[in-house]
C-alpha cells in the first residue's frame, strides 16, 4: 500500500537487460489493474459457486456423509457448479454446439451468433447508465439516481415513440432526444439541490428513483398511454419509425450499441478535451481550489448532473426503442443500478465503462441461459456483479489474498474517499 | 458569501481564509433573501396553495378526527372546507411573519407550525365527509418509523465515529431475510430477531473491513453492499423460499405487549403502551445512545474519533478499533430494524421488500443532525408520511395511489434539501484513518 517502500532498487540489475518476456512475467503476478480485475472476477465466481452449492438441498444432503464418501459430495458440487458456469459462458459468448450445427448446415448463423447478440443487447443501456455514473464521479458527485433518470428516459422516449407520428429517421432522433431530456430533467433536480442547498445527491437522487418508478406505474395506466386492447399495465407499442434498427429477427442486437460506442467517444472527448471536462475534473478533485480558480462549483454540479442524467435517459431510451418496444412497470429493469457497478468496474473511465458494460451484459445474457437451463436464479448474476466490484474497489484485499507483488505504478485506489 | 459552507469538511478551508471571510462579512450588507425569508416565502406559498386550491376543492362536509382506532368515540370535528381554508390561512400568516424577518428567534418553531398547519389543511380537504382515526394514525406512524429509528441509530453510531454507513438498506434486507429464515426454521420470534441482528452484522462487518482496513470510499462500498445484499437475499429467496414457502418463509409474528394500567391512557396509552416490543427496544436505544454519547468514556471517545481521529490517536484512543466496534454495533441495531419487515410488518420475506427504507433512515439521520433524538423525530416525521400515504389510499383519496406513495420520498427530499438548513456532519465522517 505504501509507495515509498517499493522504490526500484537502483543500479543492481539494469532495467535494460530485462527482456519483454521477463518484464511481462514479472508484472503478471503484480497488483496491476488487469491482474486485479481478473482475480476479482475469479474470486467472485468462487463465492458464487459456494452460494450455488449451499442453496441446493440435493447437493447439500450429500455433504451430510462427507467424511464417509467425500467424492460424492465434491463430485455433485462440481457437476452443479460447472454446469452453471458452462451455461453462463455459452449464453454469453458462443455455444460450440451451435457453431458445429452451422458448419454442418443443420443450424443457422443466427443461432451461432445469438449469444453475442444477447450480450451486446444487454450491454447497450448499461453503457449509457454506466457513463452517467462515471462522468458524475469524475466531478465528485455520486449519481446513484441513474435508475430514476433511466426510467424517465424510458417514459419520455416511449411516449414520443407512440404519441408522435413522424417520418422514419426523424422520429427516431426525436424519440432519442426526448429520452435525453427526460433523464436530464431528473438529473437536474439533485444537481440543483446539491448546488443550492447542499443536500447530498445520494439521498435526493435515490428518492427520485422511487418517485420516477411510481410515476411510470401511474402513467402506463392512463388513457392515451395504456394499450387500449389490454387491461393490464402496459402502454401502446412505439411506431416502427421510432425503433432502433436491429439485425434480422432471432437476433436482437440493434443500432443502440453503435450509438453507445459513439457516445462513449463523445464522453471521453468531453471529459479529457473540453473546457467543461476540465472544470468538472477540477471540481471533482478539489472544490475549494476550483472555486478559488474562478470556476463556479454550483454551476458545474448542476450542469454535470444534467449531462449525466441525459446520458442515463439515453440508456432508458435505448432500452425502450431498441428492445422493449413498449412501456411496462419493469421496462427499465435494473439498468440504473447495474450502471453504477459498471462505472465502478470501469474505474470511471469512458472506455473502461464500455468494456465493463459488455462484461456485465455477458453475465446477464449467460445468466438467462443458466436460469432457463438448470434453474439457477438470475439473482446470482447480481451477486457476482456486486462481488466483482467489491473486490475491484479493494485492490489491497485482492493483493493480500493472492500475495501479489506491488505494481510498478501503484495507482490502485479505484475511488476517492470522501464523506458527506 | 457570508454564509459558511454547509458540509463539515470545508471547516479547514474557511479557517485558512478566515481574515478574508471576515473582511467581506463586515462590508457586505446581509442578503435580503436569507434562509428565514426563503423559508417564509415557501410557507406562504404552500399556505396559498392550501387556501386557494385545496379550499375550493374540499367538500363542505364534516371532517371527523376520532380519538380511537375506528369511527366511534369522541372526535374533533370541523367542516372540511372551512378547516382547509382556516389552516391554509394560518400557514400564510406564519409564512408572512417569517418573511418580515422579525421573528428570527422562533424560526424553527414557526417553520414547524407552518408545515403542521399545511398538513392539517391538506387533511381537512382529504377527510371532509369521512373520518380519520387519530390513534390508529399515530400508532401506525410509530410502527412505520420503527425501522427508520433503528436504521438511523445504526447510522449515528457509525457516523459519529467517522464511518459513513450507506449500507443500512443492505443491513435491513439481510436482517429481514435472516429473521424470516431462522424464525421459520426455529418457529421462534426471538431466534428470528437474533439472526436478523446477525444478518445486519454480516453486512456491517464487510463494510467495516472494506472501509476501515482497506480504505475504500465508504459511500461507494455502502452502495455496492446494498446491491450485494439485494442479490444474495433475492438469490436465496428464489432458491429456498419461493419453492418451499411453508418450510422457510412463514416466520411467527412478534407479539404485542400491553402494560395494564398505562395502556388505558387515552391516545398515548394505545400508541405507546400497547405495542410491539421492538418499539420499546428502539425508544430505549435512543435514550441509551443519547446518554452514552454524552456522558460515558465510550461516547467521548466516539465523538473524538469522529471529529479528529489524529488527536484522539495521540492521546491513546484506538481509532480503528473503536470504529470497528461502532460499525458492528450499528449492524446489530440495523439488523434488528430489518426484523421489523418480516416479523412485524408483512409476515413473509419478499425480494427487495425494504423499498428504500434504509435510505430514508439515512435521511432521518441527516435531518436529525446526527443525534439520537433528532433521528427519532425525523424518523417519526417520515413514518407519519408513510402512514398518511397508506391511510389516504385506503380511505379513497382522489389523488392517485402512486402519487400518494411518493409522499414519503418527496417528504425526504424536502426535508433534506429545504428544511434541514445548515448541518454539520462529524468532521472526519467518511475519511479513513491512516496512522502515519
Amino acid at each position: 500500500m505504501t509507495t515509498d517502500v517499493e522504490a526500484p532498487p537502483p543500479a543492481k540489475e539494469s532495467p535494460k537487460e530485462e527482456g519483454f518476456l521477463t518484464l511481462f512475467l514479472k508484472n503478471l503476478w503484480s497488483a496491476n489493474t488487469v491482474t486485479v480485475t481478473f482475480l476479482s472476477i475469479f474470486l467472485a465466481l468462487v463465492v458464487g459457486a459456494i452460494l450455488i452449492v449451499v442453496s441446493d438441498s440435493a447437493v447439500l444432503s450429500k455433504f451430510a456423509y462427507f467424511t464417509a464418501r467425500p467424492s460424492d459430495a465434491l463430485g455433485s458440487s462440481w457437476d452443479l457448479v460447472s454446469a452453471a458456469y458452462a451455461d453462463l459462458f455459452k449464453g454469453a459468448l458462443f455455444d460450440p454446439a451451435s457453431f458445429q450445427a452451422w458448419f454442418n448446415h443443420t443450424g443457422s448463423w443466427q443461432q451461432a451468433f445469438g449469444p453475442i447478440s444477447e450480450t451486446l443487447t444487454y450491454a447497450t443501456p448499461l453503457v449509457f447508465t454506466g457513463l452517467a455514473v462515471a462522468l458524475a464521479f469524475r466531478g465528485g458527485l455520486f449519481n446513484i439516481g441513474g435508475q430514476g433518470q433511466a426510467v424517465m428516459g424510458c417514459v419520455f422516449a416511449g411516449v414520443a415513440g407512440f404519441a408522435f407520428h413522424l417520418p422514419p429517421g426523424l422520429h427516431l432522433i426525436v424519440a432519442l432526444l426526448f429520452g435525453l431530456i427526460g433523464g436530464a430533467l431528473w438529473g437536474f433536480l439533485p444537481g440543483f439541490l446539491k448546488a443550492r442547498t447542499g443536500a447530498h445527491e445520494v439521498i435526493t437522487s435515490i428518492m427520485l428513483n422511487y418517485t420516477a418508478t411510481l410515476f411510470l406505474g401511474w402513467l402506463i395506466l392512463q388513457k392515451g398511454v395504456q394499450d387500449p386492447t389490454r387491461s393490464d399495465a402496459i402502454s401502446k407499442t412505439i411506431d416502427s419509425s421510432a425503433a432502433l434498427p436491429a439485425l434480422p429477427e432471432p437476433l436482437r442486437v440493434h443500432l443502440g450499441i453503435v450509438l453507445a460506442v459513439v457516445v462513449t467517444a463523445g464522453v471521453a472527448w468531453l471529459l479529457n478535451r473540453s473546457s467543461f471536462g476540465f472544470e468538472l475534473r477540477a471540481v471533482g478533485a478539489n472544490p475549494p481550489a476550483a472555486k478559488t480558480a474562478g470556476m463556479s462549483v454550483a454551476r458545474t454540479y448542476t450542469l454535470l448532473m444534467v449531462v449525466a442524467g441525459g446520458l442515463a435517459g439515453l440508456g432508458g431510451a435505448a432500452q425502450v426503442l431498441g428492445t422493449a418496444d413498449k412501456l411496462t412497470a419493469q421496462v427499465a429493469g435494473n439498468i440504473g443500478f447495474d450502471g453504477l457497478l459498471v462505472a465502478l468496474l470501469g474505474r470511471n473511465k469512458p472506455w473502461g465503462t464500455l468494456f465493463a458494460a459488455i462484461l456485465y451484459g455477458a453475465l446477464r445474457a449467460g445468466g438467462n441461459l443458466m436460469q432457463v437451463d438448470i434453474g439457477i436464479s438470475l439473482e446470482l448474476v447480481t451477486v457476482l456483479q456486486a462481488l466483482i466490484v467489491i473486490f475491484i474497489a479493494a485492490p489491497a484485499m485482492v493483493k493480500a489474498i493472492f500475495q501479489l507483488r506491488a505494481a510498478r505504478s501503484a495507482r490502485l485506489g479505484a475511488s476517492m474517499s470522501k464523506g458527506w | 458569501m457570508t454564509e459558511p459552507t454547509r458540509s463539515g469538511k470545508p471547516q479547514i478551508e474557511s479557517l485558512s481564509t478566515a481574515t478574508v471571510e471576515n473582511l467581506t462579512g463586515v462590508d457586505a450588507p446581509t442578503r435580503f433573501w436569507n434562509r428565514e425569508r426563503r423559508l417564509g416565502a415557501g410557507i406562504t406559498i404552500i399556505g396559498l396553495l392550501a387556501t386557494l386550491v385545496f379550499g375550493p376543492l374540499a367538500k363542505s362536509e364534516t371532517a371527523r378526527f376520532t380519538l380511537s382506532t375506528d369511527a366511534s368515540g369522541a372526535a374533533l370535528s370541523i367542516n372540511g372546507q372551512v378547516g382547509t381554508i382556516l389552516f391554509g390561512a394560518i400557514s400564510i400568516a406564519l409564512g408572512v411573519l417569517m418573511l418580515t424577518g422579525k421573528a428570527r428567534r422562533w424560526q424553527t418553531l414557526l417553520l414547524c407550525l407552518g408545515i403542521a398547519s399545511f398538513v392539517l389543511a391538506f387533511l381537512c380537504w382529504q377527510v371532509a365527509g369521512k373520518f380519520m382515526p387519530l390513534v390508529d394514525t399515530l400508532s401506525g406512524s410509530v410502527e412505520y418509523a420503527l425501522p427508520l429509528i433503528l436504521g438511523a441509530l445504526a447510522g449515528v453510531l457509525g457516523e459519529r465515529s467517522g464511518v459513513v454507513n450507506v449500507a443500512i438498506e443492505g443491513q435491513f434486507l439481510m436482517g429481514a431475510f435472516g429473521a424470516a429464515l431462522v424464525g421459520t426454521l426455529a418457529t421462534s420470534v426471538w431466534a428470528g430477531l437474533v439472526s436478523a441482528m446477525i444478518g445486519g452484522l454480516i453486512i456491517a462487518a464487510m463494510l467495516a473491513v472494506l472501509a476501515i482496513r482497506f480504505l475504500v470510499d465508504q459511500v461507494v462500498v455502502g452502495t455496492v453492499l446494498n446491491l450485494f445484499a439485494l442479490g444474495v437475499t433475492g438469490f436465496l429467496y428464489e432458491r429456498l423460499m419461493q419453492p418451499n414457502a411453508l418450510k422457510y418463509n412463514q416466520p411467527p409474528q412478534m407479539p404485542r405487549w400491553e402494560i395494564p394500567g398505562l395502556a388505558d391512557i387515552p391516545v398515548i396509552g394505545p400508541v405507546l403502551f400497547n405495542t410491539q416490543v421492538l418499539v420499546w427496544i428502539a425508544l430505549a436505544l435512543v435514550v441509551l445512545i443519547h446518554f452514552a454519547l454524552k456522558g460515558t468514556r465510550w461516547g467521548l471517545r466516539t465523538r473524538a474519533v469522529g471529529e479528529h481521529p489524529t488527536a484522539a490517536d495521540t492521546v491513546g484512543v484506538r481509532v480503528r478499533g473503536l470504529r470497528y466496534l461502532n460499525v458492528l454495533l450499528g449492524g446489530l441495531i440495523a439488523g434488528a430494524g430489518g426484523a421489523y419487515f418480516t416479523l412485524v410488518s408483512t409476515g413473509a420475506f419478499n425480494k427487495n421488500m425494504t423499498a428504500g427504507a434504509g435510505f430514508i433512515a439515512l435521511a432521518a439521520l441527516i435531518f436529525g443532525r446526527w443525534t439520537p433524538f433528532g433521528a427519532l423525530g425525523a424518523a417519526l416525521f417520515f413514518g407519519f408520511a408513510q402512514k398518511l400515504a397508506y391511510f389516504l389510499s385506503v380511505a379513497g383519496s382522489p389523488v392517485p395511489n402512486q402519487f400518494l406513495n411518493m409522499l414519503p420520498y418527496i417528504a425526504t427530499i424536502v426535508a433534506v434539501a429545504g428544511l434541514v438548513g445548515r448541518v454539520r456532519a462529524p468532521a472526519a465522517d467518511g475519511q479513513p484513518y491512516v496512522k502515519s
